[in-house]
């Protein structure tokens, strides 16, 4: 009986132990079938060329066509950081404001209207680019259209905010009370012991949050695809169209007929796309982890 | 001198308070926008009836359907398998080589884009096992996509179960897997629950990872199997917005979809809070 029951137990454990595992698996799995798909493309097309220049015309029909993901990877870190500039004052300010100095009943109101703000599907914050943002700023610029890289990083901004608000608090709370105490037994003022002693002491949590908040940027597709005009020439400036790297997955992954260059040449870059956020949420990661060493 | 920093203290804490209002006022803006301008379309016709007239009249009863499918497939993938991982890792990982793995995969699937999930699906689903574009593709596109969300909130629930329900089941004699059965799992499963609907709500307004794995452009009947491909809300709302040939004319249907999908979002959270409040009671009684 006792053996017997023994192995069930071990029977449960492997089990659980496998269902841990899938989850490196999806992973793995997600890479290795990226790059299997990826790779065909790169028979036909020079890496080099690929990921530097900037003329992405696979539909060519007169001249050879011609894959450079140049001018998607310049949209994609342009519409990125223009959300970044505005997020991370923006959030990093609310989020002093909420851990240090809003009272408990606005801090009740505050911590459900950030939930609710990073619950909105992505596909609403794009429609509103549309009928909101965008008239505002073809109206402000006097564009014809307000579609652009502005249009993207104020929406991108929106859909960051919770994220980096939420983070840089639960930075600034695990900040010990000790470090404040001092600085105000010292004469500092309560303001200059938020701006010169806690948010130093949080930063590298602060900065692990904003760059969480990039890699959501980076990796988000329904805001830019209808918010940012999708023109896929290189980018002037924030007021022209641009169109990012997961736009141009989304506009022509429907289109294409399987298992031709083209179609090898998306996942390529669905690929790139996949490395890109890998490596800035894995340094979201390294810096978390050093701040939870320095905190302890 | 004190009176320089004082000034300096009130224009910094009024600045952080604009911050702080602005973020407030974003939500209200779009909130408001999109009350205002699509409820007065909604209405019982609206949201039972098929599209009609090249989908510039009729309602958009498919794509919640549609939506509605694809969740439940969402969560027969999600919920079983985050939670299953969720008790292997708190219940009987030790601190080791593997643990630090799956922890490090999982932080990294969650910040893998929801549109790479999409290629993955059409490669994974369609391609190989070859479903096609359909519901149940789609739906485990989404599913895997929810995992790292699942997992982390079902791990949360586990770890609120206090250590002396466990060693008490253990000093009884029972084994591991029974006082996982009887003396933690009960007490675990609401916030599990809690945690999982508050994923699939962000599973529900996904566009990207369906766009090639089964959603349909226009389908003016209720899918009949989970091999039909099928309209969904957030999709319905792409559409509607970008796609359609008289934008300006189906505006109104787009305000429409957009104020079910935020509805049907927000109910899904609104449920999940309440039965973390309920079950809990019971709890406690």
């Amino acid at each position: 009986m006792a053996k017997h029951s023994n192995l069930k137990e071990k029977f449960i454990h492997g089990l659980f132990l496998f269902n841990g595992l899938l989850v490196v698996i999806v992973l793995a799995g997600i890479f290795v079938l990226l790059v299997s798909k990826s790779a065909p493309a790169f028979k036909e097309i020079p890496l080099w060329g690929f990921l530097f220049k900037s003329t992405w015309n696979p539909t060519a029909t007169f001249v050879s066509p011609t894959y450079g993901m140049g001018s998607m990877l310049v949209s994609t870190f342009m519409v990125s950081i223009g959300a970044l500039a505005i997020a991370v004052p923006l959030g990093i300010g609310t989020a002093a404001y909420l851990s240090d100095i809003a009272s408990p009943r606005v801090r009740e109101i505050a911590k459900p209207v950030i939930e609710i703000l990073a619950g909105i599907p992505s596909v609403v914050i794009g429609f509103l680019g549309i009928v909101l943002v965008g008239p505002v700023i073809s109206k402000i610029f006097r564009l014809s259209s307000g579609l652009n890289a502005l249009n993207g990083s104020i929406l991108l901004a929106v859909m960051a905010l919770p994220t980096i608000i939420s983070l840089t608090e639960d930075a600034l709370k695990s900040v010990p009370l000790s470090f404040k105490e001092a600085s105000l037994a010292l004469g500092a003022t309560h303001w200059q012991t938020i701006v010169k002693v806690k948010i130093p002491a949080a930063a590298s949590g602060i900065v692990a949050a904003c760059m969480l908040g990039m890699g959501r940027a980076i990796g988000e597709t329904m805001t830019v695809l209808m918010a940012t005009g999708c023109s896929i020439a290189m980018p002037k400036g924030f007021l022209s169209s641009v169109q990012t790297i997961t736009s141009t997955i989304a506009i022509e992954l429907g289109e294409v007929p399987y298992n031709t260059t083209h179609y090898y040449a998306l996942f390529a870059i669905g690929l790139v796309l996949f490395i890109i956020t890998f490596i800035v949420n894995m340094i979201s990661d390294i810096v978390l982890h050093k701040y939870q060493k320095v905190v302890k | 001198m004190i009176k320089k920093k004082q000034f300096t203290q009130i224009l910094g804490f009024s600045i952080l308070r604009a911050c702080t209002l602005l973020v407030m006022l974003t939500l209200v803006v779009i909130l408001y926008d999109i009350i205002s301008k699509g409820i007065g379309v909604i209405n019982w016709k609206f949201l039972t009836t098929m599209p009609t007239d090249g989908m510039t009249k009729g309602g958009i009863l498919p794509a919640i359907i549609g939506t509605f499918l694809v969740t439940v497939i969402t969560a027969l993938l999600a919920i079983p398998m985050g939670m299953g991982c969720a008790i292997y890792l708190n219940e009987y990982a030790k601190d080791g080589m593997i643990t630090r793995i799956i922890r490090m995969s999982i932080r990294n699937l969650s910040g893998v884009p929801s549109i790479v999930y999409g290629l993955f699906g059409v490669i994974l689903f369609v391609q190989l096992m070859n479903i096609g574009t359909c519901i149940l593709a789609a739906g485990l596109t989404l599913g895997l996509m929810t995992l790292p969300w699942t997992i982390t909130a079902s791990e949360e629930a586990l770890k609120n179960v206090p250590n002396s329900y466990r060693e008490g089941a253990l000093a009884l004699g029972a084994t591991k897997w029974q006082t996982i059965k009887t003396n933690v799992l009960p007490y675990a499963v609401p916030g599990m629950l809690t945690g999982t609907i508050l994923g699939l709500s962000r599973a529900a307004g996904e566009t990207a990872p369906i766009l090639f794995t089964g959603a349909a452009f226009y389908l003016p009947y209720i899918p009949k199997s989970l091999f039909d491909q099928f309209m969904a809300l957030p999709y319905h709302l792409y559409i509607m917005s970008t796609q359609h040939h008289s934008i300006t004319k189906v505006r109104p249907i787009a305000y429409g979809t957009a104020l079910v999908l935020i509805a049907l979002v927000f109910m899904m959270n609104l449920f999940a809070t309440i039965l973390r409040y309920k079950l809990r009671k019971v709890k406690t009684e």
